[in-house]
């Protein structure tokens, strides 16, 4: 729709400035609280403007510790998160592609009904299964561990979806023409189906890795060793401090610090995102 | 190089549909044979159970003498054209030629040298080599399918309808060329297609399937001059053939076409079939407008000016069987005029109207 009308061009440029401002304040309000002292931050009105402690509180975030979590660095928790993100989203991708690349292209008893078998776990997330997936993961020895952290989260019935889904537009003739060439089935995986999902690959990533990093009811659940922290339930525990107040400037650091890596896997891998999720021609 | 052996073929679905009713037939070395007929008969099926794409229910499929029928693609020593020709989008043209090669674990540069060679035949350039799929026209992705079957240098070269994606003018040109190739390097060659000019110009042989039967199997003029069933003389030849229901006299020296037109057959063969109702084709180039030794009359209804040449529609007499037929130049005629046209014997097509196939003159 292509329309000329000054007005109209106001009034949607002041209803997206709105959304900005509405989404970002909070944003801007956290940064300029991790950039004040401990003192300026606890003092009414709240500060509009950043203060000159940034690097200061970073330091003291990143190897001290907070609150009731002391006994841990930020940084350390960070690393803890990045592992379960990463481990979540590169088991899940490579579990699903294999099980789309089984559904797809080989011929195997009660293929349809593993398929609606794998669908039907999208009613099932871990926050339903809980009690039954701890006892699980207690039983195996997992908790306090990163593969405690990870692996029940790993199976996925959308990310198996779509792969399936990209597999089916691609043409059978590619299948008929590889075989001709004599690739054997993990060669034409290999060769043909992971570079032609390529960008489908990176988007799934991009969400995974997100959904992964903002896990917090696992985490909380399965650790009880502070050094298996993550940052996103580690922020929780800072509040929790029991004899002393919040250290707000610090746990406003934090949570700057939690939300930069999804905000840079997305800026990085933002034209491989939209590729994937749009592109339909193979 | 090897010649290819069909025995007794056949190919039911598991849902009991049967795609192909068993054929028989040796393919000499260097030959080019063409499968053609109709959608859905089955033409495509057969050559995907030569490729071994497709599972053979019976018969044996014999490539240079050793059996395939139960072998994978990939060890019957053929390549294959597809029809959208199934480039691999991710790679380039190199790596598309290359690929079989590279899995058969071939040196470098003797794959090097193969892409090379072929890519000179097609007349590729070096800079195309190095483009992706997608940044070609349809005749260049077409030559590059082409390239990636000679590179192998197989016994066998399937073709799958490889010039239907192709607009009408780069079809004739690349028709031209798969003749010349297939001719200069000599390998067997089976190449479907359901465009009968494209079966006729290509094919040292043609065979005619219809529903999973073969209706005949015979050098291209043998299938013009004498296609073996109504089906055969339908399909080959453009305009198609005219088929009129006629009667023999009952001393078979004459014709009798409904709406009083009768043609006297001068030295008549067919007394075999005299008195029967019988079906009468007769190819629209060959029937002339001729007022000197006129044997029939024809009634215009409808005039098509091709240039070249004129189709005249209209009917025998007072038949009702529409009826075309094709003269050379422009022809200043008019719809509703009754001209008199003449048949050469030996251009009359008898078929039997129970069996549809073919009544054969007495020697």
């Amino acid at each position: 729709m292509v329309e000329n009308r000054p007005f109209a061009t106001f009034v949607s440029h002041a209803v997206l400035v709105c959304g900005v401002l509405l989404i970002a304040f909070p944003i801007w309000i956290t940064f300029v609280a991790a950039s004040h002292d401990a003192v300026r931050i606890t003092q009414v009105p709240l500060p509009l403007w950043p203060g000159d402690q940034f690097f200061g509180n970073l330091y003291d975030t990143l190897t001290k510790g907070v609150g009731n979590a002391r006994e841990q660095s930020v940084g350390l928790m960070l690393l803890n998160s990045l592992a379960m993100a990463l481990m979540i989203a590169v088991g899940k991708i490579a579990i699903s592609l294999l099980s789309a690349f089984a559904i797809v292209y080989f011929d195997f008893r009660f293929r349809m009904f593993f398929f609606w078998i794998i669908f039907i776990t999208l009613m099932l997330p871990v926050e339903v299964r809980i009690l039954p997936t701890f006892s699980v993961v207690a039983n195996l020895g997992m908790l306090d561990t990163y593969l405690g952290l990870s692996v029940p989260l790993i199976a996925s019935a959308t990310a198996t979806f779509m792969f399936r889904q990209v597999f089916l537009t691609i043409p059978d003739e590619l299948l008929e023409a590889a075989r001709l060439d004599g690739a054997g089935p993990l060669r034409f995986f290999k060769d043909i189906l992971l570079p032609m999902s390529r960008t489908n690959i990176a988007a799934l990533f991009v969400i995974l890795f997100i959904y992964g990093w903002n896990q917090y009811l696992w985490p909380l659940l399965i650790t009880t060793d502070k050094s298996m922290y993550t940052i996103v339930m580690g922020i929780k525990q800072m509040l929790e401090a029991a004899e002393e107040s919040p250290e707000w400037h610090l746990i406003m650091m934090t949570t700057l610090l939690a939300m930069l890596p999804p905000v840079v896997v997305i800026v990085f891998m933002q034209k491989l995102f939209v590729k994937g999720l749009t592109e339909t021609e193979k | 190089m090897a010649h290819v052996i069909l025995e007794k073929v056949q190919k039911t679905y598991p849902n009991g549909f049967k795609a192909i009713h068993g054929v028989d037939v040796e393919i000499n070395d260097g030959e080019l044979l063409v499968l053609v007929g109709p959608s859905g008969c089955g033409k495509s099926t057969l050559l995907r159970m030569v490729a071994g794409l497709e599972e053979t229910t019976s018969g044996k499929i014999a490539i240079a003498g050793k059996d395939v029928t139960c072998l994978e693609p990939a060890e019957r020593d053929i390549a294959m054209v597809f029809q959208n020709y199934a480039l691999y989008p991710h790679m380039n043209v190199f790596d598309n030629m290359a690929y079989g090669l590279k899995i058969r674990k071939l040196p470098k540069p003797e794959i090097e040298a193969r892409v090379k060679k072929a890519s000179a035949i097609l007349e590729l350039t070096d800079e195309q080599l190095t483009r992706k799929p997608r940044q070609l026209s349809g005749g260049q992705r077409q030559r590059v399918a082409m390239g990636r079957a000679i590179v192998r240098e197989p016994s066998v070269f399937l073709f799958d309808e490889p010039l239907s994606n192709l607009d009408a003018k780069l079809r004739v040109q690349m028709r031209l060329e798969i003749k010349k190739l297939q001719e200069r390097l000599g390998i067997t060659s089976i190449y479907v297609t359901h465009d009968q000019v494209e079966a006729m110009t290509l094919g040292h042989r043609l065979m005619v399937l219809n529903e999973g039967n073969v209706e005949q199997l015979g050098t291209p003029i043998e299938l013009y001059e004498k296609p073996a069933s109504v089906f055969v003389a339908g399909f080959i030849g453009s305009p198609a053939m005219n088929f009129i229901s006629v009667t023999f006299s009952d001393d078979g020296k004459q014709i009798n076409i409904p709406g009083g037109e009768n043609y006297y057959l001068k030295n008549s063969r067919y007394s075999h079939a005299a008195g029967k109702t019988v079906m009468l084709g007769i190819r629209p180039e060959h029937i002339h407008i001729n007022a000197g030794e006129a044997n029939l009359h024809m009634k215009i209804s409808l005039i098509e000016h091709l240039g070249a040449d004129t189709l005249l529609h209209g009917h025998f007499g007072d038949d009702e069987s529409d009826l075309t037929i094709r003269v050379d130049g422009t022809q200043m005629l008019q719809t509703g005029e009754k001209i008199p046209v003449s048949v050469a014997e030996d251009h009359l097509h008898f078929f039997d109207t129970d069996t549809d196939k073919r009544i054969y003159p007495e020697t």
